[in-house]
């Protein structure tokens, strides 16, 4: 038998999108290795996410029932008492950021080799996975020579597996004692919150990099001005401490779908797209005609921000 | 205390680049140290600003020409660093797992308190070393810190790792520990040009494998690339060509008739 075992995502009482989409692939390449997938739950409320995650394709859910939230020592040692049980050929786990702070630990624990950020897999006698290189400008297939394996997938490249099914739970005993963990979770906060919700806007233009100093955010203020538009912006514009927290969109800040989208000098990385990409419209102004921000644009505008901004404001002034 | 800092050399694609076999052509590609790393060395030298004792060494696997990234690090306040790199090292395709031996080879001549990477490459975004090295080296860790406090004797620090959607874990973490670094953790500092003098004369030692105590078989890799190609566009974009005030007006068409600016 050559079977897949996937690890389950999920936070503060709800099952992340990631775990359906992880079925998925985990289904996908069980087929191709004409074996089992096994899905592990891993703390809090198990047999609730068990039911959640009985769906067609999962032979079989694992529940650890220890502790109530991620901890990244019960995730990858329950993940590598598990595969000593079930001896699978392929590891899947979430590229999510809890996956990044356990994943690598598996695979290092159990030798396996790690393709991490996987967007597509095929298995052939090996297995070929494709993923980004490049903030996404390229994509490379890399070939793993070795069995088993371990990879991490990429949320929102699968589609999501929602048919259910009965699929038998087992309990897996695994002891873990968290004060006894040399990373103990205290808690959570949540960020961003402030004067205005990007979330609530219909019109939000969104300042990149590319506008290179911080004085010459003045030029998009001036358009959101002239065009009763609401400000936001990509990561490195709130890391620079240009705008606060609660306008930024992507993955660690808000998801935002307003009727218009307009994207300039942002180069559209994976992390930021996951914020927008169920924008109505998308419009992107960039210098660069491979931006993939222009893979998910509706309208697109290659060319200076410095010269097409201050004509945009001309034509509503 | 000391703490080892993780610095990669990354690449990043011209606007207009070619591929050629599995990479993209070296003259389109531009060197730079790695954004998170930026931020990585920014932590360890304000820690080594706070405490008295604290010294800084960054860790790099790279060629000669890293040298000048390198250098970089030691102008905004790296005490000294180590580069890794010889023909096995050269030749391999590395992944995880080799950067990890290659790393704890360096943690175990360093013997650090605290080891600082960056959460991912900008160039191969793996995001796997820094937390793969740790549990090789038995030390705790925590991955995507965007906040970071120090009890005064050094024995843990209070993190925040940055979750999806705007919520961050507050988590304790023991020391030693490698904790990787979010961008936005800090204000990176340009080097001075006092920096950049006092950088010239700051030791990088070179380290090959034997130098290590390994040998061909830690860089040797079950993982290889085997293409590379431009991702085929599913873009069905509209594209406004002309003249800058001619895309702004038809940017302006665009917007009106999609009913979203109020005149
Ligand atoms: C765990 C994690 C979480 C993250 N979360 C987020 C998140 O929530 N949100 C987010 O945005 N990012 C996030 N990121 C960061 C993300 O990976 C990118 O680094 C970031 O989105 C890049 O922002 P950017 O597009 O503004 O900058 P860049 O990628 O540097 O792009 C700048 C763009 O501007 C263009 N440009 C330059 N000059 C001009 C000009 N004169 N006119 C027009 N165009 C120009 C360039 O061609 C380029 O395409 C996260 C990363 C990680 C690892």
């Amino acid at each position: 038998m050559s079977d897949v075992l996937a690890v389950a995502d999920h936070r503060r009482g709800a099952v992340r999108d990631v775990s359906f989409e992880i079925v998925r692939a985990g289904r996908e390449l069980a087929d191709d290795l004409d074996g089992d997938l096994h899905l592990a739950v891993i703390a809090g409320d198990v047999d609730a996410f068990a039911d959640r995650l009985s769906l067609a394709g999962v032979d079989a859910i694992h529940t650890v029932e220890a502790g109530e939230e991620f901890n990244h020592d019960l995730y990858a040692g329950a993940t590598a008492a598990l595969f000593e049980e079930l001896a699978p050929t392929a590891v899947l786990m979430p590229n999510s950021v809890n996956g990044l702070d356990y994943a690598p630990a598996v695979a290092n624990r159990l030798d396996l080799p790690l393709v991490a950020d996987a967007v597509d897999l095929a298995y052939d006698d090996g297995l070929e996975a494709t993923r980004e290189m490049y903030g996404s400008k390229v994509e490379t297939t890399v070939e793993v020579s070795e069995e088993p394996f371990a990879v991490t997938v990429r949320g929102g490249e699968w589609a999501a597996l929602e048919e259910r099914a009965d699929v038998p739970v087992e309990a897996f005993e695994y002891e873990f004692d968290e004060s006894a963990s040399g990373a103990r979770v205290q808690g959570f906060e949540e960020v961003g919150a402030g004067d205005v919700d990007i979330a609530d806007a219909e019109f939000l233009v969104s300042v990149g990099r590319g506008i290179e100093e911080e004085e010459n955010l003045e030029l998009i203020e001036e358009l959101v001005e002239v065009t009763g538009a609401t400000m936001s912006s990509s990561r490195p514009i709130v890391d620079n401490g240009w705008l606060p927290k609660n306008r930024q969109v992507g993955q660690s800040g808000k998801q935002v779908t307003p009727d218009v989208y307009l994207a300039i000098g942002i180069s559209g990385a994976v992390q930021h797209v996951a914020g927008m990409k169920g924008a109505e419209t998308i419009i992107a102004i960039n210098t660069d005609p491979n931006a993939p921000i222009f893979d998910i644009a509706d309208y697109g505008i290659v060319g200076d921000l410095f010269d097409v901004v201050p004509a945009l404001i001309e034509e509503f002034e | 205390m000391k703490i080892l800092v993780t610095v990669k050399e990354v690449a990043e694609a011209a606007d207009d680049f070619e591929i050629e076999g599995t990479d993209i052509g070296e003259q389109y590609l531009e060197y730079d140290l790695n954004e998170w790393d930026d931020y990585a060395v920014e932590a360890a030298v304000q820690l080594s600003e706070t405490y008295d004792d604290v010294e800084v060494v960054s860790a790099t696997i790279g060629p000669e020409r890293a040298e000048e990234t390198i250098r970089m690090a030691l102008a905004k306040g790296v005490d000294r660093s180590i580069r890794v790199w010889d023909d096995d090292v050269a030749a391999a395709d590395l992944d995880v797992a080799a950067k990890t031996r290659l790393f704890a080879a360096v943690v175990e001549e360093e013997d650090p308190d605290l080891v600082l990477s960056g959460v991912q490459a900008a160039d191969d975004g793996f995001g796997a070393t820094g937390v793969s090295l740790a549990d090789e080296i038995g030390f705790d860790w925590a991955a995507v810190v965007n906040d970071l406090e120090t009890e005064d004797d050094l024995s843990m620090a209070h993190v925040h790792r940055e979750l999806e959607g705007g919520i961050e874990e507050l988590t304790d973490v023991d020391f030693p520990a490698v904790l990787t670094i979010q961008t936005g953790l800090n204000e990176p500092r340009y080097a001075s040009l006092r920096g950049i003098r006092q950088a010239q004369s700051k030791e990088i030692a070179e380290f090959g494998l034997a130098d290590l105590g390994l040998d061909a078989d830690a860089v040797a890799s079950p993982i290889s690339r085997t293409g590379m190609y431009e991702p085929e566009t599913e873009s069905d974009a509209t594209y406004l060509d002309g003249a800058a005030d001619e895309q702004a007006g038809q940017l302006a068409d665009v917007l009106r008739e999609k009913g979203v600016v109020s005149e």
